[in-house]
């Protein structure tokens, strides 16, 4: 995905700029302006239904902190969990000709196009007490439903494909001469991969761990029907803002706040230092 | 490289000519649609509590059978999901509440018209998944350190009634004035409404949930049951009103009125509920209702 817009934008760049191409340029610009106000308008209307002073007040300690803590810590480690786990997979696929690799290919993208409702009815069905690996998993004392560990879970369910699927392209898009190149030298394959092929695609893997954990901040559908909702153990962001939504409208704004302008600052900040690194490339 | 810009600029045009013209289409039709009559197609949308999953979509079939022409679209949910919804100007013509305050909820927005009326009375019960996992027998057990107990969230008009039989429960000498305390200390999930207790509960994944009576009554064997004393029980009371700015206000109050007369109550009464007299006032409801909890028998299935 990541990968996909610098190269339009390379594109672009490479398309020298005429007078000629001004008109078009304005049409495109009036034809865009309604999507871009109704892409616009919710988000303001959000931020214009609640005084910083009311969001902070809110946010500071009570439930919401909570909420906010626990999205924090679990998408967190979320990402790193699909950092270990996905990094292996991604280079698998793209990198190795063996059966069943389309499946494969598959398995990783179905979650994305999932109902995450889907998923958390899935997770529960595989992983609940009563599940599918539910017996094993009681007999080794392990009980997932209604604790943290749900929660990420789910997110990791539902969130981790977009790094795989970004990697995958990431890895499949390097030059091999350069790492055939390297091994040639006498670089052992583990040398090649740690100083040739991660630093070739770091900015493009850093862009998909980004949108995985995004993703996981986002995640509604499979944490509440997987995880349940308790304030504190299972209660994330969005979690809060649906129950806050039916109980107590300002503290279901102020949170959607907070969501709204993290989310918005760290995509700017990832955009930011994305085009940077490659244009120093 | 002009010329080409030049179509595409015209194309675009002719894009924009076309979904402006769909655009006051479906404007037209909307418009056009709210003129409409009870003899021409109508759709009549009721709010209801998800308790009454059932029960109203069965009256919804039969109001169909009557009303030709009409049909009758549901919006199941927690019922302060439904008020929050109508509040802010969710299109609804009946809303039907599992409780007083979250149709003073929609009363306080000006969005209910006319007096509502309370059209059926529930009860609360305890149920384990059939394999009692956590070998529960007596609402003593609820109180049992470790167990998974699922409740309702505090907004949902069951999670307020079953905090009341907790109190309730906690007054008697019998369960002891920390017996709400240690109950709560075991709730794993407050739930958006009373039908995802009994999911996760049937599910197994928790050992023990409060629902309505209602919510049991066509479960059969799939759930155990433990009762709860008249003494300790809330009795829900569900009004329903017609909505201010209705598009079909005559077929609302027809449909508030099969709801309330012998017909949807004999329904209602199959689905589980104890049935309010279709009776003059509220409060002769509530007397019927109250004589109806006398004569039945606690029940312990499971």
């Amino acid at each position: 995905m990541v990968k996909m817009a610098t190269a339009s934008e390379k594109h672009l760049r490479s398309e020298p700029q005429s007078r000629r191409a001004m008109p078009g340029t304005l049409l495109l610009a009036l034809a865009s302006v309604p999507f871009i106000l109704f892409l616009a308008l919710p988000l303001l209307a959000l931020l214009s239904r609640a005084t910083p002073a009311e969001v902070l007040s809110h946010v500071v300690g009570g439930p919401a902190a909570q909420a906010i803590s626990l999205s924090a810590s679990t998408t967190l480690i979320t990402a790193v969990l699909t950092l270990i786990a996905g990094t292996p997979l991604a280079f698998l696929v793209a990198r190795r000709r063996f059966r069943g690799r389309v499946v494969l290919d598959v398995l990783i993208d179905v979650p994305m196009v999932l109902p995450p409702a889907v998923a958390g009815i899935a997770l529960l069905l595989a992983f609940g007490r009563a599940g599918m690996a539910g017996p094993a998993l009681s007999h080794a004392g392990i009980d997932i439903a209604f604790t943290r560990v749900a929660v990420v879970m789910a997110q990791l369910f539902v969130a981790s494909p977009f790094y795989v699927r970004t990697a995958i392209s990431a890895f499949a898009q390097v030059d091999r001469d350069v790492e055939a190149a390297a091994a040639v030298d006498g670089a052992s394959p583990l040398q090649v991969f740690r100083h040739i092929t991660i630093p070739l695609t770091a900015p493009v893997l850093f862009g998909g761990l980004v949108m995985t954990w995004a993703r996981a901040l986002g995640e509604f559908g499979a944490t509440i029907i997987f995880a349940g909702n308790f304030p504190g153990i299972t209660q994330t962001m969005p979690l809060a803002i649906y129950m806050g939504f039916q109980l107590n409208l300002s503290i279901a704004v102020a949170l959607s706040v907070v969501l709204l302008v993290l989310s918005f600052a760290v995509l700017l900040v990832v955009k930011g230092v994305l085009r940077q690194r490659l244009q120093v490339e | 490289m002009p010329r080409a810009s030049g179509a595409w600029g015209r194309r675009a045009g002719a894009g924009i000519l076309v979904v402006a013209t769909l655009i006051l289409a479906a404007c037209g039709s909307v418009a056009s649609g709210r003129g409409t009559t009870a003899s021409q197609n109508v759709t009549l949308r009721v709010f209801a509590a998800a308790s009454l999953t059932g029960a109203f979509g069965r009256m919804g079939q039969v109001f169909e059978q009557e009303h030709p022409g009409v049909t009758v679209s549901f919006n199941f949910a927690g019922s302060q999901t439904l008020a929050t919804q109508i509040d802010q100007g969710a299109p609804a013509d009946v809303f039907a509440s599992a409780d007083a305050a979250q149709m003073s909820v929609a009363q306080n927005a000006g969005k209910v018209a006319g007096t509502p009326r309370i059209f059926v009375h529930n009860r609360l019960v305890v149920i384990y998944p059939k394999s009692n996992p956590a070998h529960i027998t007596t609402l003593h057990d609820l109180a049992k350190p470790g167990l998974k107990l699922d409740l309702a969230a505090s907004a949902v008009p069951v999670g307020q009634y079953s905090l009341v039989f907790l109190d309730k429960a906690s007054a008697d000498p019998a369960y002891g004035p920390n017996f709400k305390r240690q109950v709560l200390a075991n709730v794993v999930s407050y739930e958006e409404d009373v039908k995802v207790v009994l999911a996760k509960v049937q599910l197994g994944e928790a050992d023990a949930g409060i629902v309505y009576t209602s919510d049991v009554a066509s479960l059969g064997s799939a759930v155990g049951q433990i009762a709860i004393p008249h003494a300790l029980n809330s009795i829900a009371s569900y009004p329903i009103a017609t909505v201010n700015g209705s598009a079909h206000a005559a077929l609302a109050r027809a449909f508030v009125a099969m709801v309330l007369g012998a017909g949807g109550q004999q329904t209602l009464k199959q689905y589980g509920f104890i049935p309010a007299s279709a009776g003059t006032s509220n409060a002769s409801a509530d007397t019927a209702a109250t004589g109806l909890v006398a004569l039945s028998p606690d029940r312990r299935n499971g």
